[in-house]
């Protein structure tokens, strides 16, 4: 495993950014972040990605690929967490999609689990009873909401009302774009 | 030019595709149209064309040509295309790409728009992607927002501020003022990001983090409200109320709390609340138990508290959920050290997670049960990890044999247990031991003489049947070759002798040779040990000649050097012959580099009286013992009784050795200085694997035996519970001048009744200003437990020249000799 994560009282981390380009190293402040989150089916196609440390595209396909066939291996029965590399990786099965964060080494596991299941229930309460179908045809809309739900890897809003509300009104907002648009068009006044 | 087709008609098209070479013609056609779109400027269909390229670029195509667009999308005034556009700079660019820094001056624009979710989407984008020069340009803006009434900006500023720290780390001052009434804040959003916020900050900097100790209390009331209110639907998680708030307050009051005893104080309560109140049927509440498991570990909480924690642990462990039992295994693991008593109580529900199907937690059950072993319970916890090693998984086996080697190592009840433990790992994982295990395993066998009987016939036995396993055939062939006559003579007192013939021992011995499936230096191993046979065997010394002379030909070079030269041997210098192959003498473990290891010595250790040299030392050793015994002039001085030099067996990593005799003085009285409370020498770290063995230090203060000129030398002790007339003294010397210290020898003398064995030291170079220290292990051995005395001699060189120095140890702690 790696080095101490945890940077004493006495010292001070020292002010190098951290995080090499190959995403390792701990990053957060005291080794505690979550470094990305992969959405992918069962059959190995991506759905979602969402990194939190700047990586190269190079790495993060290596690491996508590498991470998926790691868990797509995983039998039903063994424990939702594993070490990989120098991560922690937090994975839950939702029907056909597999739900995967990668954090560090101080984060707690289970929360995690806990955060995972909180950004479902925001897709389902959105989609309604949402399946993998909505996830592809709306990929936009759930970047929208985890981006409404997570900032930098951590929780904006502990509350499921407040982040469903935000985004309700923020579509809103985009209806209002798209409507006298289209009403001009109609009337060949574009 | 036809509208472009719209996103989702897209997906469904490409969906359509049969064949991986099919999805990519169509790709190919959608990108071909985008771009000529791209290039007619269009601001009605750029939105349209931008999602359907990130929607290509998930699937593995290259989209580096929207770049540029995504930037004129976030110019854009229409939300719709500012929606897009940031979510295609988030996907598409990154700080490596020069474009992004074109981004900064549109979201500065955007950081004070009128609408607050396109200020959200600029403050996202930026917490989630932005550069460090981009926080730098705009840090001041994001704190502007950070103290802003609208509770939707506040907590988005908070985690945006987050990133920038990360990012910029100087850049934290200046958010200290507007931290200052986070935490006054009803609305959960905002308070669980400024949590966070602070913990970025105090585990950033020991100033804030002593600055915002005094919001201890006011985390306190505010935990203690989530837990003691009623239900509260919006923040409610079956029946917990906001555990994501709960758990960030427990970690930011574990940094607070680390290394300070008021804090910790004011937080016991709580903490103790919480881990009795909170419900366990669920992930939700064992998710706040962990974290306030881990806070308690971490903080100086009051002896009760950690007993609690640690029983929480020991529920975990036989929790039905797999989760929670790896947590709880991963938690021991980084307590054992501190709680090992505690954690003990628990040994016999983590042995049975070695029966775990999952590997991660066989892992973590592997590696804290040899945490967990001790003196009293090697006998069984052996018999479980030997059976652990027969049936777990390959990726287990090499760590898994280390371990029971270190373990056995330390605390073997008996010469005859060690040594059967040993054979049961060589035949059972003897492909996955570790190289070194084979010249440490010659070595203990040469050291158990009464044992060499027994030894050689069941290593006979084991490779009988099956001579794949190099490691094994290794120390078997070298056995062989040793005591092959005790073999033969069929004398065994351990168990039922068997009948074997010298034919039968040079079969075996040439089959190794022939097999296909014999490394080379398993070839070695079993050449050398035919040929050592010629001095023990009576009849087959012919038949030893013939094998010995046809290698003389083989195209192994190593093979048939060693071919040629036992064939000189056989011609030309017979009469050495028997000389040069008699039985090996004991030999002393010398550990090669590195910090030396602690080791304890077995119940029947033979007395071995011997000073090391250390390895690079040009000094000629007897004659620094004469000086030792020149300049003390003591009465009691017993001649010195050099014995052989051993030399080197086969392959295996000793060193020559060059050996000293006891030396005895009447000693001084010297003045006495206080002694020191002992650091551990492993630090506590939760994040790399844990050592195997413990630090039974049972609370023998360390003691400074010398400190001048800038050279201090540490005694720490540790006594064995076998053999309580051994002491090990590891000595530390550091160096707090500024220059380095060279040729470092450290030689001790100790009275008549004592006897001494030095093992070699990690280096023989002290870094100045205290960087770094030689480590070096001293066994004593005190049968008479009479109070221990030393005295030693330094030399080194400094600043030039040569330093020397004698001194008397006088202040060891009664427990180190009583």
């Amino acid at each position: 495993m790696r080095s101490a994560g945890r940077p004493g009282p006495g010292s001070v981390p020292g002010q190098v950014e951290r995080g090499g380009p190959d995403g390792t190293g701990p990053a957060g402040g005291g080794g505690a972040m979550m470094r990305f989150m992969l959405l992918f089916s069962r059959q190995g196609k991506l759905r979602l990605q969402k990194w939190y440390l700047a990586t190269s595209d190079k790495e993060k396909k290596k690491m996508v690929r590498e991470l998926m066939q790691v868990v797509l291996a995983r039998k039903p029965k063994m424990c939702s967490f594993l070490e990989w590399r120098d991560l922690k990786v937090v994975y839950k099965r939702y029907a056909s999609l597999y739900f995967c964060c990668a954090i560090e080494g101080q984060d707690n596991e289970l929360i995690t689990l806990e955060l995972i299941h909180r950004y479902v229930e925001l897709l389902d309460k959105y989609f309604g009873s949402v399946c993998e179908l909505d996830i592809i045809f709306n990929f936009e809309k759930a970047y929208f909401i985890l981006d409404e739900f997570l900032m930098g890897g951590e929780i904006q809003d502990t509350s499921k009302k407040s982040v469903l509300k935000a985004i309700e009104q923020a579509d809103l907002l985009q209806e209002e774009d798209e409507s006298p648009r289209s009403v001009l068009e109609e009337m060949g006044l574009a | 030019m036809p509208a472009p087709i719209r996103l989702r008609e897209l997906i469904r098209t490409i969906r359509t595709a049969r064949t991986q070479a099919e999805e990519r013609e169509m790709i190919q056609k959608e990108c071909a149209a985008i771009r000529s779109s791209f290039r007619e400027e269009d601001n009605t269909y750029r939105c349209r064309n931008v999602a359907k390229l990130l929607y290509m670029h998930m699937l593995g195509y290259p989209a580096h040509f929207g770049q540029l667009e995504c930037l004129k999308l976030i110019a854009s005034q229409k939300f719709t295309d500012k929606r897009i556009g940031y979510l295609g700079a988030m996907l598409l660019l990154d700080e490596r790409q020069d474009v992004h820094l074109l981004m900064t001056n549109c979201i500065k624009n955007d950081l004070n728009h009128s609408t607050q979710y396109v200020q959200g989407l600029a403050l996202c984008t930026l917490g989630c992607m932005g550069s460090s020069e981009m926080c730098r340009d705009l840090a001041g803006e994001v704190e502007k927002l950070l103290k802003t009434s609208n509770s939707y900006l506040r907590k988005k500023a908070a985690l945006c501020a987050v990133h920038v720290i990360r990012k910029v780390p100087e850049l934290m001052e200046m958010f200290l003022p507007a931290t200052k009434n986070l935490l006054n804040e009803k609305n959960h959003g905002v308070l669980h990001t400024s949590v966070v916020l602070l913990t970025e900050m105090c585990e950033r900097s020991p100033d804030m983090l002593s600055h915002f100790r005094k919001l201890v209390p006011q985390l306190v009331r505010i935990l203690k409200n989530l837990i003691m209110s009623g239900y509260s639907p919006e923040h409610d998680v079956s029946g917990i109320s906001d555990p994501f708030l709960q758990v960030r307050i427990l970690r930011l009051l574990r940094i607070l709390g680390r290394n300070d005893d008021d804090s910790s104080e004011a937080m016991n309560d709580i903490l103790a609340q919480v881990a009795t109140n909170t419900e366990t049927s669920k992930n939700v509440g064992n998710a706040i138990l962990y974290e306030t498991v881990l806070t308690i570990m971490d903080i100086k909480s009051e002896s009760g508290l950690r007993v609690l924690a640690i029983n929480i642990l020991g529920r975990f462990l036989l929790n039905n959920d797999k989760n929670i039992r790896y947590v709880a295994l991963t938690s021991l693991l980084k307590t054992v050290q501190t709680d090992h008593n505690a954690v003990q109580r628990h040994r016999s529900t983590i042995v049975d997670c070695l029966k775990d199907l999952d590997v991660s937690i066989k892992r973590r059950a592997m590696e804290l049960s040899f945490a967990l072993v001790n003196g009293n319970n090697i006998r069984g916890m052996m018999k479980e990890l030997l059976y652990f090693l027969d049936s777990c998984e390959p990726e287990f086996k090499a760590d898994c044999a280390s371990g029971i080697f270190l373990a056995a190592e330390k605390y073997a009840p008996s010469k005859r247990w060690h040594i059967d433990t040993i054979m049961r790992v060589l035949t059972t994982a003897g492909s996955y031991v570790r190289d070194d295990a084979v010249p440490n395993l010659i070595q203990l066998i040469t050291n158990s003489m009464e044992m060499h009987a027994y030894t050689v016939q069941k290593l006979y036995k084991a490779i009988l049947g099956d001579y794949s396993q190099q490691p094994l055939v290794q120390v078997a062939s070298w056995c062989m070759g040793e005591y092959g006559d005790l073999l033969i003579s069929g004398q065994c007192e351990e168990e039922e002798p068997v009948q074997v013939t010298e034919e039968e021992v040079l079969d075996i011995l040439e089959s190794v040779l022939i097999s296909n499936m014999s490394a080379s230096v398993t070839r070695g191993y079993a050449l050398t040990a035919i040929m050592k046979l010629s001095t023990r065997f009576t009849c087959t010394v012919n038949r030893i000649k013939k094998v010995v002379s046809i290698y003389g030909s083989s195209i192994d070079v190593e093979l048939q050097q060693r071919a040629v030269e036992y064939n000189a041997l056989f011609k030309k210098y017979d009469h050495m012959r028997s000389a040069l192959l008699e039985r090996m003498p004991v030999m002393e473990k010398v550990t090669t580099n590195g910090p030396t290891e602690i080791v304890q010595t077995n119940g029947e250790t033979e007395p071995a009286v011997l000073e090391t040299k250390p390895p690079p030392s040009g000094l000629q050793p007897t004659s620094q013992a004469n000086d030792l015994l020149d300049l003390l002039g003591g009465n009691d001085i017993t001649p010195v009784i050099p014995t052989a030099p051993t030399s080197k067996p086969a392959s295996a990593g000793g060193e020559l050795l060059d050996l000293l005799g006891d030396l005895n003085l009447t000693a001084s009285p010297a003045p006495v200085p206080a002694p020191q409370i002992s650091q551990p020498p492993f630090l506590l770290d939760g994040l790399s694997s844990q050592p195997l063995f413990n630090d039974i230090a049972a609370g023998i203060p360390s003691i400074t035996a010398y400190s001048k000129n800038g050279l201090k030398i540490e005694f720490t002790f540790e006594r064995s519970n076998t053999n309580p007339s051994v002491t090990v003294i590891t000595i530390q010397a550091s160096n707090s001048t500024e220059l380095d210290m060279t040729d470092f020898v450290f030689q001790a003398a100790v009275p008549k009744t004592f006897q001494l064995q030095l093992l070699s030291p990690s280096s023989s170079s002290i870094p100045a200003f205290n960087t770094g220290t030689i480590t070096q292990v001293i066994k004593v051995l005190n049968p008479q437990k009479q109070q221990l005395r030393m005295r030693i001699k330094l030399t080194y060189n400094h600043k030039g020249s040569a330093m020397q120095d004698l001194a008397e140890v006088n202040n060891f702690p009664p427990q180190s000799w009583q």
